[in-house]
């Protein structure tokens, strides 16, 4: 073989000894997370801290709620973010392998429906007038049809594709059913794309987690909900999901730890205990909802006592209350 | 001197005719030579436009700290730490299991397969196995790879599967690197009594060295920005952690635990970035970007060096 052949031989032997020194220590311990991308903030920030305080390494996947409880029922991950409690089929599938789980519900999040800013005549939306908007088959095409007091002008709309967790929720909660809605919308994956898309479109909608409002405050506005049509409409914020006004569009986020390595492996369980310690603080650093003090001390008890299973017996639940998270787990 | 004269000035307008005719041709060149220069600068300002923005966008974040730093929920303080090195060591797989499987077969089918149905077949094949869409070696690395041989998703996995996702590329350039050398030169050394293999080792492989190179090169470039399939075999997005180092102070000197190790690589990492609500994160993104394109660029620039080095060694 040639020089060429020799020298870059030689380059990658220097490469490879570069790496030598910054990995000298590789630890065993790995706790591993896998899930929701809507919890994955959290679970981040967690991670980033526990590690830097235990030099415990975690390592956090975002392959969606469906996928993780997926490998999570196969054993492979220790933890599950979740932005909607376990399925009956992922609970079949846990049974099957042999694996018991605790259901843990970590934060808050507020669905925020929002549009442009310039669009000054949207007050708030009913639940019905977003189902009129959003049902399967609608042919609302313009404001005017939504509401004849609105100016005619074209609707366009944007939302998550049909894999999140986030659309299930939102379809369930105003069509009644999940994964039941119109299909000629713009759809992404990725928030920032239906950010960007209402932001450039004055008849523009949208909807999507209260972080992304939050960052966008400037581009965008949000519409006050209201649950039925003359009850009072609810702007989204932490506040109105704490007191359990902001409805229906509020959801929990849970994580599932593995009831065997809560067990038997100290660092997961000392992992799960500083996510509870430290949820209060980081959770609102990410932007979103924490849970009252309270709350997270019956999650330690319940996280403490071992205890499995899930609190909503394999479906999605719509409008579930802060207040009254705490004794579904109970 | 009349007859001259008129064939003097039927040879003259016969000379406007053909100057005509060549300054026509001349402003044909000229037109086709700028439709070329239009369709050239469409590709290549597109992608200058492109990278600069990335530049401009991801310029506060062109540091050593970003280089040193592992990813973190603050903008600010995330790196790109295990990204890179996740890339490079995911790349040092893809390299060794994808160059001498893919030379070798070059190689088998140039030099030593029977010309029949069969190898036509084999050809079609490889040819379009670079056509497939690489999400689709994604998945068949996750049955093959992470669940049927348990391998885990792990560098290997992820490796391997760059691996196979780049393989077309290198039989095909292997190839046509062999096709290029004269026939004179396997007939001259047959002629001197040099055995098959003796021709194919010491001839067409040594002559062949920067065609292959460039393919693997290219293959290699483009497998470093693959993201579909390594988010398939289930790459990991927040790891703060880099494996164990491949070398080692003790003997053996070498160690292979770095194979099963969990990862990220660079555009994983990038796009992580890029969903995130806060804007800080998107200048990361940008940043990473450009890095990409970067070293998409180098290797390719490499390749071409090589290329450029090895023909001006070789003496026929």
């Amino acid at each position: 073989m040639s020089n060429v052949f020799r020298k870059s031989l030689g380059i990658a032997a220097l490469l490879a000894i570069q790496f030598a020194v910054p990995s000298a220590m590789a630890a065993e311990k790995i706790i591993k997370v896998d899930g929701s991308s809507t919890v994955y903030p959290i679970t981040e920030a967690m991670a980033e801290e526990f590690q830097k305080a235990t030099k415990t390494n975690v390592t956090v996947g975002e392959s969606g709620t469906g996928a993780g409880f997926k490998k999570f029922c196969r054993g492979e991950t220790d933890i599950s973010n979740a932005s909607r409690p376990i399925l009956q089929k992922e609970m079949d599938a846990c049974k099957e392998a042999g694996i018991q789980y605790i259901e843990l519900p970590v934060a808050f999040d507020a669905l925020t429906v929002v549009v442009n800013h310039k669009n000054d005549f949207v007050k708030s939306l009913s639940v019905a007038e977003l189902n009129a908007i959003w049902k399967s088959g609608s042919s609302v095409k313009n404001w005017k049809q939504v509401n004849p007091a609105y100016p005619d002008k074209a609707l366009a709309l944007y939302g998550p594709g049909t894999a999140s967790g986030t659309f299930d929720y939102f379809t369930e909660a105003i069509n009644g059913k999940a994964k039941s809605s119109r299909t000629d919308y713009t759809p992404s994956e990725d928030d920032n794309v239906l950010v960007q898309g209402v932001a450039g479109n004055a008849g523009g909608l949208a909807y999507f987690g209260y972080a992304y409002y939050e960052e966008n405050k400037d581009k965008l506005r949000a519409v006050p909900i209201s649950a039925k049509a003359g009850s009072p409409a609810v702007m989204p914020s932490p506040e109105a999901v704490k007191d359990g006004t902001y409805q229906p569009l509020a959801r929990p986020l849970f994580i599932y730890v593995n009831a065997t390595a809560a067990a038997f492996k100290p660092e997961v369980k000392a992992f799960v205990n500083f996510y509870l310690e430290n949820a209060p603080k980081l959770v609102a650093e990410v932007k979103y909802v924490p849970l009252p003090a309270d709350d997270y001390d019956a999650v330690k008890a319940h996280f403490k006592a071992l205890k499995p299973g899930t609190g909503f017996g394999g479906k999605n639940e719509i409008g579930i209350k802060v207040k009254d998270l705490i004794n579904r787990i109970k | 001197m009349a007859v001259t004269q008129s064939k003097k000035a039927s040879v003259l307008a016969d000379l406007d005719a053909v100057r005509s005719m060549i300054r026509r041709h001349k402003f044909n060149d000229l037109v086709f030579a700028g439709i070329g220069l239009i369709a050239l600068m469409i590709g290549l300002l597109t992608l200058l436009t492109l990278f600069v923005d990335l530049v401009m966008d991801g310029y506060p974040r062109f540091n050593l700290q970003f280089f040193s730093d592992f990813p973190s929920r603050r903008a600010g303080s995330a790196g790109l730490l295990s990204a890179w090195v996740g890339s490079i060591l995911v790349m040092a797989v893809t390299f060794l299991s994808a160059v001498p499987v893919g030379v070798a077969a070059g190689l088998y089918l140039e030099e030593y397969a029977p010309k029949n149905w069969f190898s036509d077949l084999i050809e079609i094949n490889v040819s379009n196995l670079a056509g497939v869409p690489s999400i689709i070696y994604g998945l068949l690395a996750l049955g093959l790879f992470v669940y049927g041989l348990d391998l885990g998703q792990s560098i290997l996995t992820a490796g391997l599967t760059l691996g196979l996702l780049i393989l077309p590329t290198v039989i095909v350039s292997t190839r046509e690197a062999i096709r290029g050398i004269p026939v004179a030169i396997r007939e001259a050394a047959y002629a001197v009594g040099a055995t098959k293999w003796q021709v194919v080792s010491d001839h067409v492989v040594k002559y062949s060295q920067g065609g292959i190179l460039t393919g693997v090169i290219i293959g290699m470039s483009r497998a470093i920005g693959e993201t579909a399939p390594i988010i398939t075999i289930g790459a990991l997005t927040f790891i703060a952690f880099l494996p164990p180092a491949p070398v080692t102070d003790v003997a053996p000197f070498l160690n292979f635990e770095w194979l099963n190790s969990a990862f990220t690589v660079l555009p994983i990492q990038m796009f992580n970035w890029l969903s995130r609500p806060d804007h800080a994160f998107h200048i990361n993104a940008a940043a990473t970007g450009a890095i990409i394109i970067l070293v998409t660029l180098l290797m390719n620039g490499t390749a071409i060096y090589l290329r450029y080095k090895i023909r001006k060694n070789i003496k026929w």
